[in-house]
């Protein structure tokens, strides 16, 4: 049988077994957002251990200021209800409303990003003054790694989603979903993080 | 239409090298990339072996006269390494899950090909990343669990390399983890029910979940760890306020685990290969399962027996205790099984049955050290001696680097169609099983007699019983060499096996030896049996 026959073969079969294979993508997704969030359950031990059990020395700055972070999370709650707009819209086939929407959450996670540096130069402490501004730090940083991961890839998928060349359609949902599944999951994390590091 | 990811990317497939060279590209082909993590795996097994003789050399004196102490401590942390992340986790995980997990489940590949591909190669860069910082600045010195401030307070250019490598090989076994679930989960042949697989699913399964629980901890951690190097910080700094206490927990949350990542895919393989050569189902399959998953869920919540020296509370100590002894329930069942399935077979004496059945002497072994080792007060004794080195070996090299050899002589003539020699293979058991006892057996004793661990001078009057284990390590060292004479002496002129060589009924032995690119020519077969020796409903009749 030569090369050619057998990656024939192959595609025949392939479509046999497509049909009684769901699409596993999401599945192997989930996966890793199930790891990822085991490194934010890491970090989140880390810090009540240490509120736990380490003293910070008299006069240690730890005082945290609300308002910015609480307009963070409501723009990041915002901002999935955005992107589920999306979602739906690309189900109506609608595309060039998908782009709005998504244009718009990305809107939103760089808002998020740009309150979060803000409120990152008005501290009156930095990344080395004691054990609870490391951890601070830390932690806001490794989720501002996530958000900024996510609003570039909504970025790359509103382009996707073109009307007409876009290849992202309601026949084509996977990256739409893929990227909207992990947005909840970074806003989730965040709302964790503010519940912990904030409000505790 | 989806235009992205196919799992069988078969036109992909096609435009792949051949022959040799097809091991040196970025294959998809599940197959190639398994024979990339053995080899791979091996190379920095005779590096890892190296720097081992190299320790068991200084350590047959008692004074630091073969090399100095600091490059003492590189060449043991590298050794730890080296040994546990870049042989024994990638090739009993990434080498035989991607060989064997397609065939098993009745798919032509794993589930992401592409992540598998980039998961394999995130290995070399990172183990010769690792070796090289030896020729840098000199390589970290904390060993392989870099507990800080030690690590904080080595040099530090070794230490960053340290934990970039084992961030990057982590992320391999992430990505390794995640296809293997999505695989055994969502990829079976349409018919095939999840207790009908072979043990070896089951036991990856149990293994990819710890890995894909426990492996971002660490990855965090060493994040962490790398903060307090590179800027300072104080997580883990007792100086600045940290607490050191936490990276131990937030380390043995993975290296624990660690442990069961490395012998539960040896648990699965030693359960395909006993029932081939004993001609007898696998005795107690049901329970088997069970077994792998309570090791799984136990797994987990038994870290801090690890910890029983760091000032640990005494509600921890006795639950961690507990916890531990429970762990003995499932592996026994295990144990029992094994012998169970060997009881009243047809037995062959071959290399693959002979190594298998080493593994079940030195796992018994190292199981009631690991009792032992859990009840506090016998652990406070002997913590930090060679008793845990000893220990420790009897697991990770009695138990799974002999289910790796017996796996090589086993699978050998599926990967070439060619059969090893059985003289070597037994030279090489018996050299290597004398080996091994002979060089650890006696650290059990240097332990419970005070010898503490990683430290290159020792008591003199060690000195009689350390060069007995020197001279097991040499014996070690030396069964390498009939092993490596067999394999090229076997793929260059070795006896044509035929397709099935053992009568065996697992699926990949239903294809051709070496099999066809796309696994099966036409469709998959559904084994519902894999263990149906001596049964009439079976592939012999």
């Amino acid at each position: 049988m030569t090369t050619l026959d057998s990656s024939k073969e192959i595609k025949k079969n392939d479509s046999e077994a497509s049909e009684h294979h769901e699409d596993f993508r999401m599945f192997g997704l989930i996966t890793f957002l199930i790891a990822d969030g085991m490194t934010f359950a890491g970090f989140f031990a880390a810090y009540l251990t240490y509120k736990a059990v380490n003293p910070l020395p008299d006069g240690s700055i730890y005082e945290l200021e609300l308002p910015i972070p609480t307009l963070n999370t409501i723009l990041l709650l915002v901002s999935s209800a955005t992107f589920h707009k999306a979602g739906k819209a690309l189900l109506k086939n609608k595309n060039s409303d998908t782009q709005k929407w998504l244009l718009v959450t990305a809107l939103l996670g760089i808002t998020f990003l740009i309150c979060q540096l803000f409120e990152y130069f008005n501290l009156p402490f930095g990344l080395t003054d004691n054990l609870f501004a490391s951890t601070f730090y830390a932690l806001t940083g490794f989720h501002g790694l996530h958000v900024t991961l996510g609003t570039l890839m909504i970025l790359i998928i509103s382009w996707q989603t073109r009307p007409k060349e876009g290849r992202i359609t309601n026949q084509n949902m996977f990256p739409l979903e893929a990227v909207e599944l992990y947005w909840h999951f970074v806003d989730g994390i965040w709302v964790i993080l503010f519940i912990i590091l904030y409000l505790l | 239409m989806t235009i992205s990811i196919d799992p069988q990317d078969s036109n992909t497939k096609s435009l792949q090298p051949k022959g040799w060279l097809r091991y040196f590209s970025f294959s998809l082909d599940h197959k190639v990339i398994g024979i990339q993590y053995l080899i791979c795996g091996f190379l920095f097994y005779l590096i890892g072996g190296t720097l081992a003789s190299a320790i068991r050399i200084e350590l047959a004196s008692p004074m630091s006269d073969f090399m100095p102490r600091d490059v003492y401590n590189q060449v043991l942390t590298l050794h730890g390494t080296i040994m546990i992340f870049l042989w024994i986790v990638p090739v009993v995980n990434g080498a035989f899950g991607n060989y064997l997990i397609p065939f098993y489940v009745g798919a032509r590949d794993m589930a992401f090909p592409r992540l598998n591909a980039v998961a394999f190669w995130l290995i070399p860069p990172s183990g010769l990343m690792l070796v090289a910082s030896y020729f840098v600045e000199g390589a970290a010195q904390a060993g392989w669990t870099a507990y800080p401030p030690l690590s904080i307070t080595t040099p530090q250019s070794g230490q960053i390399i340290w934990i970039m490598s084992v961030l990057l090989l982590g992320g391999s076994s992430i990505f390794g983890g995640i296809n293997f679930i999505a695989t055994i989960i969502k990829l079976r042949r349409p018919g095939l029910k999840l207790m009908q697989l072979p043990m070896y699913c089951w036991a990856m399964l149990g293994t990819s979940l710890l890995v894909v629980l426990s492996t971002p901890v660490l990855a965090g951690t060493l994040i962490l760890l790398s903060f307090d190097i590179v800027a300072h910080t104080g997580f883990f700094n007792p100086v600045l306020g940290g607490n050191v206490v936490v990276y131990q927990h937030l380390f043995w949350f993975y290296s624990h685990p660690a442990v069961y990542i490395m012998v539960l895919p040896a648990f699965g393989l030693v359960s395909e290969i006993l029932p081939v050569h004993s001609r007898k189902p696998l005795f107690g399959y049901t329970t088997m399962v069970f077994s792998i998953m309570g090791i799984v869920v136990l797994g987990l919540v038994v870290w801090a027996h690890h910890m029983f020296t760091s000032g640990t509370p005494p509600w921890m100590r006795l639950f961690f205790t507990i916890a531990t002894a429970f762990i003995a329930v499932p592996t026994g069942i295990k144990f029992f099984n094994w012998v169970a399935t060997l009881w009243g077979g047809k037995i062959s004496i071959n290399s693959a049955m002979l190594f298998s059945c080493g593994f079940i002497i030195n796992f018994v072994f190292g199981g009631i050290t690991g009792v032992a080792l859990a009840q506090v007060p016998f652990d406070i004794h002997v913590h930090d001696t060679y008793f845990v080195v000893a220990h420790f070996h009897y697991i990770v090299y009695g138990g799974t680097v002999f289910i790796i050899f017996s796996s090589i002589y086993h699978w050998f003539p599926k990967v070439t169609g060619k059969l090893m020699r059985e003289k070597l293979g037994i030279l090489h058991f018996a050299i290597t099983f004398i080996g091994f006892n002979l060089c650890f057996a006696p650290q059990h004793w240097l332990g419970l007699n005070g010898m503490p661990r990683r430290v290159a001078e020792y008591d003199p009057q060690f000195q009689f019983v350390n060069q007995i284990s020197s001279l097991g390590a040499l014996l070690m060292a030396i069964s390498t060499i009939p092993f490596l004479v067999n394999i090229f002496l076997s793929i260059k002129n070795g006896k044509d096996s035929g397709d099935n060589p053992w009568n065996a009924l697992t699926p990949e032995w239903l294809t051709s030896s070496p099999p066809p690119v796309e696994n099966w020519e036409g469709e998959a077969p559904l084994v519902e049996e894999p263990y149906g020796y001596g049964k009439p409903i079976s592939q012999e009749n």
